[in-house]
């Protein structure tokens, strides 16, 4: 694969060259010490400036933040944080969100649990066609099927009488399939890692397929599914495009409803930074404090 | 889920009559079911919102179903590949108007995962190594790919003001003079694609620095004993090494940058300006905006043709170099 693939040789070679490795060591430290300061810096700024900016400008007071850009807020004012829940109906879209995306994320992870315990622990005709294809709408463009999902639930609803469009439940069962894919490849990965004497051992007593992935898999795959429920929250608590056309005025979402700061005359730009702020920090403290299993399930199929 | 135990009760006599031990294992058609039992339920939602809907993406960009016809679409005449026509039609307004857009998302798709993929290997590469520290900055960098994306375009929508936002008030203090309107006219693409970057490389990142501890350490040292520079050891071990997560990495960024609707969407609105006119808006406003299904599932399905193409190409091209090694 590389040109320096370890050979016997060069180990026995670099055992006798230990010397003169460390005095190239030395010189190299400093210069790559200074150029890690330099990278570490140049990177802290990249993030931490427009984090700067959105939590100073949501402490501002609004003529503040209509004229020129200050560094220093010259006056610390909290109003925007209680301004923002009666400019737009912010209380509400977070009700709608949570329930939304909460929703969601049950359904999603229950059936990704199923599918990927499937995929996992059987080999059933059919196995690498379910996978390929539950893997490649991950390539669909969402404008190709959003068009057809509306006119698919305006009619569903005028046949059936089930109302999806504008509802929650039309969202809810749009979101939980965005998730899916990825939920299915990372819990198969999960179970892959576990060992098969378990479900022998539960077979033996008796226990049903579904009683055993229930009493004994589930269980002790906490973290993975932790980590899945964290995944599809986020998808569907970040979706804009597909809530922007399904969502009414009594079930619009976050993603949607923050524009309500920005109004044909003036943009309240304290106010949208102070929601914005407020909106992030459910997903932003998940993610980070789930971060390693999020990082394990996001590139598990990369890596090997 | 209730389901799969009625089916085991079922098969309970056939498992008495031919199983006389008194505690048998399951009885094999339930195990041979038991899979599709399992992965029924995403079957079920995959078709109704993916599979479902793709098809009638493809009826409808059939038929000529224009505002007229919105509330009678049934109705809607069946044109053929009129809409295909249409859209590929250079001369026409239509086909030039999905060309520049076309060639716009392109450009912009390139910048954005290039410029992802440089800010990414250079952090990993930084964080590759113990040094006190290092779980903070990984964390601090993790937060761009953390936040809302939505979130993250109104950030950088706030800061691209010309006379309140916080990059012309940087280059007024490095003394630039005549700070630029950001998101307007040629600008506005830059500034898509800054945004864009600031929100992905952190992904970039995270794929790169798992890959970079993959690689055992003494390949380096043997490297460095022959005498090879550390920019020679990054193109001969490194990056050899790090072919299977770019592969996964460049094509997931790509589809994602390509199909980037929230980016120009926040900034712009429905009327971007014409050097922000990705794909999918472009596809989005000659729908919803101006109300021609037709030809806007025709677009569509183009794109899609597009990208699965271009993902074929792709995989073969690194299966095929995979096997040449």
């Amino acid at each position: 694969m590389s040109e320096y693939q370890v050979s016997q040789e060069r180990r026995i070679a670099l055992e006798s060259g230990k010397t003169k490795k460390r005095a190239i060591k030395i010189n190299e430290t400093h210069f790559y010490r200074g150029l890690r300061v330099v990278g570490l810096a140049f990177f802290t700024f990249l993030v931490l400036f427009p984090l700067y900016t959105v939590v100073t400008t949501s402490i501002k007071p609004l003529q503040d933040v209509q004229s020129a850009f200050h560094w220093i807020p010259s006056h610390v004012t909290f109003a925007p944080y209680g301004d923002i829940w009666q400019t737009v109906p912010l209380a509400r879209y977070f009700i709608n969100s949570v329930v939304i995306s909460g929703s969601a994320t049950v359904i999603s992870v229950a059936i990704a649990i199923l599918a990927g315990y499937a995929l996992s622990r059987y080999r059933f005709p059919g196995r690498r066609v379910f996978s390929l294809v539950v893997l490649s709408t991950q390539m669909f463009p969402g404008i190709l099927f959003m068009l057809p999902l509306f006119i698919i639930f305006i009619n569903i609803q005028q046949v059936i009488g089930v109302q999806l469009y504008g509802s929650y439940l039309g969202l809810i069962i749009t979101y939980l399939t965005f998730s899916l894919p990825v939920a299915i490849w990372m819990l198969a990965g999960y179970f892959d890692s576990l060992p098969k004497g378990l479900e022998e051992a539960a077979g033996i007593d008796g226990a049903s397929p579904l009683g055993t992935l229930v009493r004994i898999i589930i269980p002790i795959s906490m973290p993975g599914i932790v980590a899945v429920a964290i995944y599809s929250f986020m998808t569907a608590w970040n979706e804009l495009l597909f809530a922007s056309i399904l969502t009414t005025d009594t079930t619009r979402t976050l993603a949607v409803g923050l524009q309500g700061y920005a109004t044909q005359s003036n943009v309240y730009w304290n106010q949208l930074m102070a929601a914005s702020i407020v909106v992030s920090i459910p997903v932003v403290i998940g993610f980070l404090a789930l971060q390693k299993y999020m990082v394990q399930g996001m590139t598990a199929g990369a890596v090997k | 889920m209730s389901a799969s135990k009625t089916m085991v009760q079922a098969e309970t006599p056939e498992r008495m009559a031919t199983q006389p031990r008194k505690r048998p294992p399951r009885p094999q058609l339930s195990k041979r079911l038991a899979p599709y039992v399992f992965i029924a339920p995403a079957v079920i939602f995959e078709f109704i919102i993916h599979i479902l809907p793709m098809l009638v993406g493809i009826a409808i960009s059939l038929i000529g179903l224009t505002l007229f016809y919105i509330h009678y679409w049934t109705q809607a005449p069946f044109i053929g590949l009129q809409n295909y026509k249409v859209a590929l039609n250079l001369s026409g307004a239509a086909g030039s108007a999905l060309l520049h857009s076309f060639l716009i998302t392109v450009a912009y798709t390139v910048l954005v995962v290039c410029g992802a993929w440089v800010l990414g290997m250079a952090a990993a590469l930084l964080l590759n190594g113990n040094f006190r520290g290092r779980n903070w900055f990984r964390t601090l960098f993790l937060i761009p790919f953390a936040m809302p994306a939505y979130i993250v375009v109104i950030t950088w929508s706030f800061m691209l003001q010309k006379d309140n936002g916080a990059v012309n008030a940087l280059l007024g203090d490095l003394h630039i003079t005549n700070p630029p309107f950001w998101l307007v006219g040629t600008n506005a693409f830059w500034s898509m694609v800054m945004t864009a970057i600031w929100r992905s490389w952190p992904l970039a990142f995270l794929f790169l620095l798992a890959g970079l501890q993959t690689i055992p350490s003494d390949m380096y040292e043997a490297a460095s004993l022959d005498g090879a520079s550390k920019w020679r050891q990054f193109l001969t071990i490194t990056l050899p090494m790090l072919k299977p997560v770019n592969v996964v990495l460049l094509l997931v960024t790509f589809l994602w940058t390509f199909n980037d609707f929230n980016t120009p969407f926040v900034l712009f609105g429905a009327a971007p300006p014409p050097a922000a006119d990705l794909l999918s808006l472009h596809i989005y406003v000659n729908s919803f905006i101006n109300w021609n299904f037709g030809l806007g599932s025709a677009m569509s399905v183009l794109l899609l043709i597009f990208l699965f193409l271009v993902s074929l190409v792709y995989l073969g091209i690194f299966q095929a170099g995979g096997e040449a090694e």
